[in-house]
């Protein structure tokens, strides 16, 4: 294996994360890959904000954040000068799922059909945090957040998370994958993949975040880890449109996933909601179905 | 060299021997014959810029602000409707102290949906922390993108500013207007070198996270850095004059202004109209004046304040309405100019929406303020009230 330059600290410490963010690590990770000759580009959020308290900052590398709904158009600007300027420096774009499925959607769609050269890394902790837990569009069905509350007349999130890398491989994008901060080689690799890809990328970090979730901060990692191997997090690799690298699990029920987190609780307290529990399970089986996930074990010999 | 060209025409070939190295802009009417000319120009090889086609103008002004952070000098077009959909970063990028320019040609906001003329749009951010220059006629236009860049990229300033002229009025009108040379240009307007930019080199954080400890300062060092633009605008506009023989150095223009007994504000367009008008007046023996303000951000109070100082009333001509005050923003900031004085100020509110304003209603104008009526739309369709 080639020798690895220790550059962790492009995303320092000393931050506002909670202890156990799977934002911060993921921070930590794609800078750690993406080395020093990187522009980040964040948009508003969680990370934005614990990152860069004035007059401190976390990042070591050159940092932007504009606004809520348009770090792509920043990038897309910042590619624009860098190919001017004749300079070779890549672009990371950090940007929470509410920025990239819902407040951003309009300007990552006009980015990626134009085909800058950026990458662009949502992390993914599944509902707005920083304001206070609101659900998004990325928010899985059946979880409680503050305005998907789970109460008499409700379970919770009404839909299933929006398929945000398939919107991405149809504008062509040549490199879409998802990741989790669970497997930091396979995202570490995934990034610098992205990153030496030209053109617009795209790569979604599963970013568990325990105070939004509803578990303890040493959980974070296992957490993620479940979410893989219920299948409810497909961990897989797109060229040019075609899946070409998944993640295969032998495959744990989804309430082994689901029990951990307060916000599947109406689930299982004061009674097993079995119908909700069984289409979350339906989720599973056709993710596991579409990307293959499921290891065929051979045959149990008699 | 002198040209009779179309006013979208004239600006874009401004825009261009201003060597921008990255446009980014998203059509709209009256604003489209500048964004065409511009790509025509990249195109052709005319213009050596990275020209993004943007999806809307939030992300227009959006990635003028990358591109001026990373270093290049970045610039964007619109009006109304899509200014306002890029409001949330025309804050934005003035609180970064980004230097981009940007033309206004000005339209009215609905609804209900016009098109037409009225500089509602602009006037509506000017507290957002841009220079606002305006435009008389299409050579002011022009010329006014030179120091719009000048100024905005000077160290002391480092603030966006919108350069505004009329839609169709000036935008799709043709007039003889002298353009630089390249060469020319270039003299006056050097390469941009910003002092700080996002590089690998030298990483540093932009657009961070202000507490309450922090933000009030932000604030307060913007709005120095806009007093600042005042004495840039002086020393520049002086440079501008010295080279090619017009002078910008003025955020006002007085027009017979020295003996009369009433003063017209006003901006824009519509000055060229009051200027003949009072050229009639005053054969009718009425000593009536204008003053022109040609820069409203930063707002010159001192130099208006002085220039109305001696005479008898004042009707202020404003093509925008802050609803639910006692009229325009013009007359707002020369009663603010004036406080203390007895000298009575009337507002009007015409030409909104594209209504025509002919010398008559200029003349109609000055009859009410001798009389003392004003504070009121003008022109109005009574049937249709």
């Amino acid at each position: 294996m080639a020798e690895k330059k220790n550059t962790c600290d492009l995303f320092d410490c000393g931050h506002r994360a909670c202890g156990g963010c799977g934002a911060s690590l993921t921070a930590r990770l794609v800078t750690e890959a993406a080395g020093p000759e990187t522009i980040v580009v964040s948009s508003t959020g969680c990370m934005e904000v614990f990152s860069t308290p004035y007059p401190e900052t976390a990042w070591k590398v050159p940092w932007i954040h504009s606004l809520f709904e348009n770090a792509a158009a920043v990038a897309s600007g910042i590619d624009a000068a860098l190919k001017k300027q004749g300079r070779k420096e890549k672009i990371v774009i950090m940007g929470g799922d509410g920025a990239t499925f819902d407040i951003g959607m309009i300007s990552i769609s006009g980015a990626f059909e134009r085909g800058h050269d950026f990458t662009y890394i949502c992390y993914d902790n599944e509902a707005y945090m920083n304001t206070g837990i609101q659900r998004s569009g990325a928010t899985p069905l059946d979880a409680s957040t503050t305005t998907s509350p789970a109460g008499s007349q409700s379970f919770g999130n009404k839909r299933p998370k929006k398929d945000m890398p398939a919107i991405l491989a149809a504008h062509g994008a040549p490199y879409v994958a998802t990741a989790s901060i669970a497997y930091p080689a396979d995202l570490r690799q995934k990034v610098e993949k992205a990153i030496n890809t030209k053109g617009p990328c795209y790569v979604q970090v599963h970013a568990p975040c325990c105070t939004g979730w509803g578990f303890e901060g040493e959980q974070t990692i296992a957490i993620a880890k479940l979410a893989i191997e219920t299948g409810l997090w497909p961990n897989f690799e797109m060229v040019d449109g075609k899946v070409t690298k998944v993640k295969k699990v032998v495959r744990k029920p989804v309430t082994e996933y689901l029990k951990t987190q307060k916000r599947f609780r109406h689930l299982f307290k004061p009674k097993l909601q079995e119908a909700e529990i069984a289409a979350i399970q339906a989720i599973a089986d056709r993710n596991a179905e579409k990307y293959g996930l499921d290891i065929k074990l051979p045959p149990k010999k008699e | 060299m002198m040209e009779i060209t179309e006013g979208s025409h004239a600006v874009a070939e401004a825009v261009r021997l201003c060597r921008p190295q990255v446009v980014s802009a998203y059509p709209i009417t009256p604003q489209t014959h500048i964004v065409e000319a511009l790509a025509d120009f990249v195109a052709n090889g005319k213009l050596d810029a990275e020209y993004i086609t943007v999806e809307n103008e939030l992300s227009a002004l959006s990635a003028c602000v990358g591109a001026s952070a990373a270093g290049s000098r970045a610039y964007s077009a619109t009006t109304s409707q899509g200014l306002m959909l890029m409001a949330e970063v025309v804050f934005n990028a003035a609180g970064m102290r980004l230097p981009i320019v940007m033309s206004i040609a000005n339209r009215a906001m609905g609804a209900p949906l016009s098109i037409w003329n009225d500089m509602q749009d602009s006037i509506s951010l000017r507290d957002a922390g841009w220079l606002h220059f305006y435009a008389e006629d299409n050579q002011e236009a022009t010329d006014l993108h030179f120091l719009a860049f000048k100024v905005a990229e000077d160290p002391s300033v480092q603030l966006p500013v919108f350069v505004c002229f009329d839609g169709f009025i000036l935008s799709h009108t043709y007039e003889p207007v002298d353009i630089l040379t390249q060469e020319q240009a270039d003299t006056f307007l050097p390469a941009f070198a910003p002092a700080e930019k996002l590089d690998a080199k030298d990483p540093i954080s932009f657009g961070m996270y202000a507490t309450p400890e922090y933000y009030l300062e932000f604030r307060y060092e913007t709005n120095e850095a806009q007093k600042r633009a005042k004495d840039a605008i002086v020393k520049y506009g002086k440079e501008f004059g010295a080279l090619f023989g017009r002078d910008y150095s003025a955020m006002i223009e007085e027009y017979r202004l020295d003996d009369a007994d009433t003063a017209i504000v006003a901006m824009g367009s519509m000055c060229g109209t009051i200027k003949d008008a009072i050229d009639e007046m005053r054969e009718e023996g009425k000593k009536v004046g204008l003053l022109r303000i040609r820069v409203f951000r930063p707002f010159p109070i001192e130099e208006v304040a002085k220039a109305l100082a001696h005479v008898k009333r004042i009707a202020v001509l404003d093509k925008n309405v802050s609803l639910g005050s006692r009229g325009g923003a013009t007359a707002i900031e020369v009663r603010d100019a004036l406080y203390g004085s007895t000298i009575p100020v009337k507002g009007y509110i015409l030409g909104l929406g594209g209504r025509d304003i002919r010398k008559k209603d200029i003349k109609e104008i000055v009859s009410l303020c001798e009389k003392g009526i004003g504070d009121q739309f003008y022109g109005l369709r009574k049937e249709l009230i």
